[in-house]
């Protein structure tokens, strides 16, 4: 964005986190890691989705947050502040494979237009350019819960054609390979992006442009894309944040709003 | 990647027997004379929470050689057992320093160049591993890593359940030589007690063939029997019991102090800037010295707003 942000120019990232928490209903339970996941799934229950459940890998169920006292790891005690259940991190991934947790929400160094994630290397492991920390839990978020969410920003490095290394599987190489794979269960329900909304088509499980951020063009968007994406029948514009979702999104992340005392 | 024999680490538990020691407590310093080169040591908590960061000093400064460490996410303690040259191999799911510092460049380093090999499992799959050696089976199956690279690398078998016909994962069970845990109070005879999240400390223990407990509190007996739906192990599954306060400090414990990410922002400047060097600086001007002077050098000021920091988030 090349305009100079102020009060009413809203950044990639919370234009994906508003974006993204639309996507969460009510009375779900969603699966979330610290960041943007964590933030747009706060936001959702502080607008529409006021009885979602926020689940995080550390061993926390019903997470709630300090506005501007956000974790950073899903393990410190930050995290568990205010919330109904802790107990530990083998647990709560066997809640996830048991098949209670609605959404998981994943970001990704690269994704491919299958939607499998790289987050371990880029380049080759044997010849790596730049080692990435692994997985974590996102390998097995994508394979255990019911609906898998990707937010990432739209760039020609992150959107490839094949991604270098499968750390977390999401369509494989399309059609039933998933399910051939032995994951029979889950699927990838949406990638929210800075320029666009994007999902899977249902035979060949490809990446397909579904809807564009407010002022962008198809064509923008496939200049971003390593790799040739399907196209929706309809393109309709997403509805730009409102003020509120603003609002309430800044206060999570940075704490309440400090008034400020004009000098006379 | 290592396939440890369930049943020898039974044997050897058979032989063992931990029970009849009245009083396992004893120093850092003799706690890890119980560690040898070459041996799996399995480090409890996760990230910057509950790190057993006294023993790992008192690890580090005995410069061991051609370890394995695990961990469930590994954060920059892995950097300064690379930085001393004590590691051949690293299995973990994650391997950083925490969010705001972005890659870890020693860890980076070491991998890149191939000299130190790097085990990346699934999260939940580091924790079936620790479960499998804990209940004493050869593996377990899942539902997880199924069609990923990371099976690819890692050569994980499959099994097909017999019952159903259903391909799962078999992940293969991990039975450390030492678990390294940190504990909010534990007693002489080996019963430990934390608050808040257990991590996989539970499991990883009751894998380990040797299991090294330091404590922020020693209490008695009767202290822990008050509250026994607080304890995580039992005395029967613990070696050795270490006094410890501010014993995962700089890292974070429940409801005791917050982390001081303050020395994380030194610690994560430093490695940027003189990568493997800087980690060994680290381990000779923090390490190498005694715990206890390493919490002077932070100051009581700086222990107390962490203990208040604390004290604001805990549940009451």
């Amino acid at each position: 964005m090349s305009e100079k942000m102020s009060d009413k120019t809203v950044t990639a990232e919370e234009l994906m986190a508003i974006t993204a928490s639309r996507l969460l209903k009510d009375h779900k339970v969603v699966f979330a890691g610290v960041g943007m996941p964590l933030l747009a799934s706060a936001l959702a229950r502080h607008r529409h989705a006021p009885h979602l459940t926020i689940v995080l890998e550390g061993g926390i169920i019903g997470a709630t947050l300090l506005p501007g006292k956000l974790p950073i790891s899903t393990n410190e005690m930050r995290a568990a502040y205010g919330a109904q259940m802790l107990t530990d991190i083998t647990d709560i991934f066997l809640y996830a494979q048991r098949g209670y947790f609605d959404y998981g929400f994943l970001g990704a160094a690269q994704v491919d237009m299958y939607g499998n994630i790289n987050t371990s290397v880029i380049g080759t492991m044997e010849s790596p350019r730049v080692r990435l920390p692994g997985s974590g839990g996102a390998n097995d978020i994508i394979s255990l819960c019911k609906e898998v969410l990707i937010v990432t920003q739209h760039e020609p490095r992150r959107f490839v054609e094949r991604v270098d290394f499968i750390t977390s599987p999401g369509y494989l190489s399309g059609g039933d390979s998933r399910a051939r794979a032995g994951l029979l269960t889950g699927r990838l329900g949406a990638v929210v992006t800075d320029l666009a909304l994007l999902d899977f088509e249902p035979a060949t499980k490809r990446m397909r442009l579904k809807a564009l951020q407010p002022g962008v063009t198809v064509a923008q968007v496939r200049a971003q894309t390593g790799f040739d994406l399907l196209l929706a029948d309809d393109m309709p514009e997403l509805t730009p944040p409102t003020p509120e979702e603003i609002a309430i999104y800044r206060e999570l992340r940075d704490g309440p709003v400090k008034v400020a005392v004009e000098a006379p | 990647m290592e396939h440890v024999a369930v049943l020898a680490a039974r044997v050897e538990r058979e032989r063992a027997s931990k029970a009849d020691k009245a009083d396992k407590r004893m120093t850092a310093e003799a706690a890890v004379q119980l560690i040898h080169d070459g041996d799996h040591v399995a480090i409890g908590g996760t990230l910057y929470s509950r790190t057993p960061m006294a023993l790992v000093f008192a690890l580090l400064r005995q410069r061991r050689r051609h370890l394995t460490v695990s961990r469930p996410l590994a954060c920059y303690e892995i950097e300064l057992f690379l930085a001393t040259g004590a590691l051949d191999r690293i299995v973990s799911s994650w391997v950083g320093i925490g969010l705001p510092w972005g890659l870890a460049p020693i860890f980076r380093h070491y991998v890149e160049r191939g000299e130190v090999a790097y085990d990346e499992w699934s999260h939940l799959a580091m924790g079936l591993r620790y479960k499998a050696g804990a209940m004493g089976v050869p593996f377990l199956p899942t539902l997880t890593m199924l069609g990923s690279d990371l099976a690819a690398r890692l050569d994980l078998q499959t099994v097909t359940c017999p019952y159903t016909g259903q391909r799962l994962a078999a992940v293969p069970a991990l039975n450390p030589d030492v678990a390294l845990i940190h504990a909010h109070r534990a007693d002489m005879l080996g019963n430990v007690q934390v608050d808040g999240y257990r991590h996989m400390d539970v499991d990883m223990a009751r894998a380990a063939r040797t299991v090294i407990v330091s404590a922020e509190q020693i209490v008695s007996p009767d202290e822990i029997a008050e509250r026994p739906d607080r304890t995580m192990l039992p005395h029967f599954t613990v070696d050795a019991v270490v006094a410890a306060p501010h014993g995962a400090y700089p890292h974070e414990c429940y409801g005791r102090y917050a982390p001081d990410l303050r020395h994380f922002d030194g610690y994560a400047a430093a490695a940027k800037q003189d990568g493997p060097a800087a980690g060994l600086r680290y381990v000779e001007e923090n390490a190498d010295k005694s715990f206890a002077s390493f919490l002077n050098s932070a100051g009581p000021d700086r222990l107390a707003a962490l203990a208040a920091d604390a004290e604001e988030l805990a549940p009451r």
